[in-house]
């Protein structure tokens, strides 16, 4: 029994070893032909260059692995078993907890806001001290967090009602386009990046896992065409979110 | 070089992100449904191979893909400087082209969702060609989003014409494909693409004549955000027309 367990999952790993390699390969092969061929200098550091590709790869496989035994099985149970008890209420909840909890520690949403609050403080838009532009960076983070939390929760409320995506984010799209018109140039830019930052490598997968969870388990949804769609959300909503924090802090 | 001199650090690192995930969907399950974790040993096994994944991922990133792909991109866009006409950035467009497709059928992410789309359509989309044609989109993203560095043309322009090709393109593309579409949008962008993006958009605003890093070097993410949704929605347009295109000739 135990044998035979392990025996699986080392075939599961050599699959995913082998599936690593095959979608690192464009990689390694762009940068080998640029070096050689364009830039025609010598690899600096190769050893440490390729201990680090072998690193890249088994951790790759190691990921999608570790994602298919634990945390998609734990995100779908948890989308069933909402969705059989029907508390409204605590779904919503913990879909706003997801949202916001995962991105408010981002790291690159931590990077990107500092240097937003930097470029805010050159264009004069705030005071040049450590203290405005941290409370700044700070204020940023928290919106764009309630912002993906906020969309988390109408994205849920969309596969519950069955309401329709096109409307809402095509919507979003005019909305955004009015709001950059009227917002100050200096966040627009800054705001229009942060929607791509804040869907982070362990937020995607469980959210996608929650969303199709959920549309599987109630009647009349299906997973394809009402399980995807919350990602689409958390990025569009801070991108209206920032630039409307932009009229309130001017 | 720092991270991999101290393994520890990067774990630490990597249980900061995965573990308040961890602990949200623990006390969700057992406090507020009261149903005992199906499987614990299975998913805490699931979870150590995702941290220790994580931790080797990046820790090789910072060892082997990001110091050359800087130094590359940077090398490239001082060789561009003093150059005359947007044609003689003809290798940085290639350069941004190829890395766009490469890191982004690897990026970890949308492998994932790839998989999930895959297995919750009942095979009808297909992972490669999913993930294939969200490459090709971050692709061309990337390097209209180049272009746009070195012509010093406004942001705002293209996305308000991109989202109005999208807002077309949802009109005339099959149903079942939107949901799907929209969201690879934002999946593309994260742990492997956005370093070095990053790097080269920053790398040509400081080195071209007239550009800022601050006003120009943004925006790249944008792009990359923006283009695979086009390019999905046109990948399941062009299957539809293929499939009618094929009743259309057996029955005749």
């Amino acid at each position: 029994m135990l044998t035979e367990l392990s025996l699986n999952l080392i075939k599961t790993l050599g699959r995913a070893l082998l599936g690593a390699c095959r979608d690192l390969a464009p990689i390694v092969i762009v940068i080998a032909i640029f070096q050689i061929l364009v830039l025609r200098q010598p690899f600096p550091e190769l050893v440490s260059v390729l201990a680090g590709l072998v690193l890249v790869i088994v951790g790759l496989a190691l990921f999608v692995v570790g994602l298919d035994i634990g945390l998609f099985p734990l995100g779908e149970t948890l989308a069933e078993e909402f969705a059989r008890k029907g508390s409204l209420v605590w779904l919503l909840v913990f879909a706003f907890a997801l949202g916001f909890g995962t991105t408010v520690a981002e790291p690159a949403l931590i990077a990107v806001t500092r240097e937003g609050a930097r470029a805010a403080a050159d264009a004069v838009l705030i005071d040049n001290t450590p203290v405005a532009i941290n409370r700044y960076a700070l204020h940023v983070r928290l919106t764009v967090a309630f912002s993906v939390g906020i969309a988390i929760v109408v994205g849920v409320l969309r596969i519950l009602r069955g309401w329709s995506l096109p409307i809402i984010v095509v919507g979003g799209y005019i909305l955004v386009m009015v709001m950059t018109l009227f917002a100050p140039k200096e966040i627009v830019g800054l705001a229009y990046d942060l929607g791509g930052v804040t869907t982070s490598t362990v937020t995607v997968p469980l959210v996608t896992a929650l969303g199709v969870g959920l549309a599987r388990t109630i009647r009349g949804r299906n997973p394809l065409t009402d399980g995807f769609g919350l990602i689409a959300l958390a990025s569009l909503a801070p991108m209206i979110f920032v630039m409307g924090y932009g009229f309130f802090a001017y | 070089m720092e991270l991999f001199l101290n393994p520890t650090k990067l774990l630490l690192a990597t249980a900061k992100d995965v573990l308040p995930v961890l602990g949200l969907l623990v006390v969700f399950q057992m406090v507020v449904l009261r149903r005992p974790l199906p499987r614990p040993g299975r998913i805490v096994f699931g979870f150590v191979l995702v941290l220790v994944g994580m931790a080797c991922f990046l820790g090789g990133l910072d060892l082997a893909l990001f110091p050359v792909g800087r130094a590359m991109a940077l090398q490239l866009s001082a060789s561009a400087q003093g150059a005359s006409n947007w044609v003689a950035y003809g290798w940085i467009y290639l350069f941004a082209f190829l890395v766009g497709f490469s890191t982004t059928i690897a990026e970890p992410s949308l492998i994932a969702v790839a998989n999930k789309a895959e297995e919750a359509s009942y095979k009808a989309v297909s992972s490669k060609g999913l993930r294939i044609a969200v490459a090709l989109g971050v692709a061309v993203g990337i390097t209209l989003g180049t272009f746009r560095i070195v012509t010093g043309t406004p942001l705002y322009l293209y996305i308000l014409i991109g989202y109005m090709v999208v807002a077309i393109q949802t009109y005339f593309a099959p149903r079942m494909i939107i949901p799907l579409a929209y969201d690879s949008g934002g999946v593309t962008t994260s742990t492997v693409t956005v370093p070095l993006v990053a790097a080269l958009g920053l790398g040509l605003a400081s080195n071209i004549p007239g550009r800022s890093p601050v006003l120009d070097g943004f925006g790249l993410i944008a792009f990359a955000s923006l283009f695979p949704i086009i390019s999905v929605l046109g990948y399941a347009q062009l299957v539809q027309w293929v499939v009618r295109w094929r009743k259309r000739t057996q029955q005749v």
